[in-house]
């Protein structure tokens, strides 16, 4: 006692006991709280750790601390896994600017730090889950099964995207995007969660079966398989581009041979 | 100019109107007009081969194989044979014009025109000829044969107004309840109410599997009744979207407080517009757009058209749910779905201001 006491106006006594005393607090309170996350998966648990702390430096400032939503960005409470798959697996979040409408772009994220954001938004209510790949995988559709998925979508899905998925305009500088070279994933994901404009298609509504018909339709009508029969596809957009080339190309060659034929030919003076 | 060309010019109204004689190379330069034959000669042959090579294209090439560069896909065997087939006729048409330009005298000539009318000689001839006709004939004394004539050409036009009776039905009012002014939802009563059902898989719809922001392309169930040009008739006015929307962000009248069940709303899928089928929902705005002429309704409130041509709100169909939890539609639209007519009643039609 008397070795403290003697040492009580030493210069770094104030200092020591002002860092003994935060290390109490910091002692005592990790004792008395409890854990923050009890799991018995301790590796889904670190995933959804991993993923709040990549929230928090990627997504908090629009979607708040805890994915509360601020008055720039939505809650995230209940909008599932397969929203923050889609919304960052194709780059469309985070988004770079505010606008009318995030475009699709190059993801800066792995799939790995997706996946961790996916699970942690995840544990802040439930919502829809991000789809195993045989669920979405159309490789083994029979040619009946394509041709029900191209009546689906041409019945709930071409009014905005096109009959082939190429996308089309939406009133005031929105637009619905080109299907082709999307992922089945996402593609599955978009009509479960209803990205930005789009309508929802749930699962009990539109079957997982449904869903796998119409990305396989998709990608029969936009993959490397397909074949568009008279050559080119001109972008399968219908009247737009064959009108552009009956025009310009077609009646513009015609025009010029018209010139030729009626120019003077070579002459004698 | 010569002495001939100077005395042509002088009867001619315009003293000069730029008569331009050029020889060709055959008489000026024959080294030129060799290489200009050569040229077309080129060409005719390359057109032989090509026509030659289309035929053994169309027999050496098996059907079945596909060639393809980049973004072009197609058949080898129609590619092959249709380039050196055009290639064969195009080459014909170069070569000819090749010929006409090059190798022959390039000289404007004056094609003389005469007066358009006939001889005087020529139409009194006519006169002559047609009152010949007329008195051997006796129309002036044969009356009735003229008047029988008269009556079988008339009535000759008759079966060609009566084909007009095969444009369909006079649409009386009677007739345009029965069809235009109904739609198959009119099976249903309360008693027997119709469920909804998914376009295309005919699965039925639950209330509580439609999410807030979901849109459903429905139909009634009674459609699978139909077939043929009957079903086809009566999708295309049974046609429905169901929406489902936070009730607290849209306005439903009074009037309309029991049409929909939480939220969830059924309109006519065809527009009032020219009767296209639209599922453009923008499900943050609530806005409803038809792709053919831009009309834009708004689902959250009754319909209304906020943009575009279209006269009159959306109609809204009543619907309820069964004690299975499946969504049901209990009597008909209570306005005609669809397109303009020139009898429709508009008076019902939902306006801005109503309860």
């Amino acid at each position: 006692m008397k070795y403290l006491s003697t040492r009580r106006r030493h210069p770094a006594a104030k200092p020591l006991i002002l860092v003994l005393a935060l290390f109490l607090v910091g002692a005592v309170y990790a004792l008395v709280m409890p854990g923050t996350r009890v799991s018995a998966a301790p590796g889904l648990s670190q995933q959804v750790e991993q993923g709040k702390a990549l929230f928090q430096v990627s997504c908090s400032s629009c979607h708040g601390l805890n994915g509360e939503g601020t008055t720039q960005g939505p809650s995230l409470v209940g909008v599932g896994a397969a929203s923050v798959d889609f919304q960052m697996g194709t780059g469309r979040m985070p988004m770079s600017r505010p606008g009318q409408q995030a475009p699709r772009k190059k993801t800066e994220f792995s799939q790995d730090e997706i996946s961790a954001i996916s699970a942690y938004v995840a544990t802040l209510g439930s919502g829809p889950a991000i789809p195993s790949a045989s669920v979405v995988d159309p490789t083994n559709l029979t040619d009946e099964e394509l041709a029900r998925g191209g009546e689906l979508f041409r019945t709930n899905c071409s009014a905005c995207h096109n009959i082939t998925g190429k996308g089309g305009a939406l009133p005031n500088g929105k637009f619905a995007p080109s299907l082709a070279n999307v992922d089945s994933v996402h593609i599955y994901e978009a009509m479960r969660i209803g990205p930005q404009q789009m309508p929802v298609f749930s699962k009990n509504v539109i079957s997982d079966q449904d869903a796998q018909e119409i990305i396989g339709y998709l990608k029969s009508v936009n993959g490397g398989t397909g074949s568009s029969g008279g050559g080119l596809s001109l972008g399968s957009m219908g009247p737009v581009t064959e009108g552009l080339w009956a025009w310009v190309v077609g009646i513009g060659g015609l025009i010029v041979l018209a010139v030729w034929v009626t120019s003077k030919g070579a002459r004698s003076k | 100019m010569n002495d001939n060309t100077t005395n042509q010019l002088q009867q001619r109204p315009v003293d000069d109107p730029g008569l331009d004689e050029v020889p060709s190379w055959v008489s000026t330069n024959p080294h030129a007009a060799k290489h200009a034959e050569g040229r077309v000669v080129v060409a005719f042959a390359v057109s032989a081969l090509s026509a030659l090579a289309s035929v053994v294209a169309y027999f050496a090439i098996p059907l079945g194989v596909q060639i393809e560069i980049g973004s072009f896909h197609s058949s080898l065997h129609n590619v092959v044979f249709g380039t050196t087939m055009g290639l064969a006729i195009f080459l014909i048409g170069v070569g000819a014009v090749t010929w006409g330009r090059n190798l022959m005298d390039d000289d404007e000539v004056t094609q003389e025109r005469h007066a358009p009318s006939s001889s005087e000689e020529d139409r009194t001839e006519a006169l002559v000829t047609l009152s010949e006709g007329v008195r051997a004939s006796g129309v002036a004394r044969r009356r009735f044969l003229l008047g029988s004539l008269g009556g079988a050409l008339g009535l000759f036009a008759l079966p060609l107004v009566v084909t007009l009776a095969g444009m369909g039905p006079w649409p009386t009012g009677r007739k345009r309840a029965q069809t235009i002014e109904r739609t198959i939802f009119a099976e249903a009563t309360p008693q027997k109410p119709i469920r909804l059902v998914n376009d295309i898989t005919w699965k039925p719809i639950k209330a509580s599997d439609v999410e807030i922001g979901q849109l459903v392309n429905a139909q009634p169930e009674n459609l699978q009744n139909y077939h043929d040009v009957e079903y086809q008739q009566q999708k295309a006015k049974s046609s429905i979207i169901l929406v489902r929307m936070d009730p607290a962000s849209i306005n439903i009248p009074a009037s309309r407080k029991d049409w929909q069940v939480s939220g969830i709303l059924c309109y006519s899928k065809i527009c009032t517009h020219v009767g296209c089928p639209i599922t453009l929902w923008e499900q943050q705005t609530h806005h409803l757009l038809c792709p053919c002429h831009q009309s834009t309704f708004d689902l959250g409130n009754s319909g209304r058209v906020v943009f575009g041509p279209a006269a009159r709100s959306l109609p809204q169909l009543k619907i309820g749910v069964d004690t299975q939890g499946y969504l049901i539609a209990t009597q008909d639209f209570t306005v005609p779905v669809g397109p303009s007519f020139f009898e429709r009643d508009s008076r019902n039609d939902f306006k801005e201001g109503d309860a």
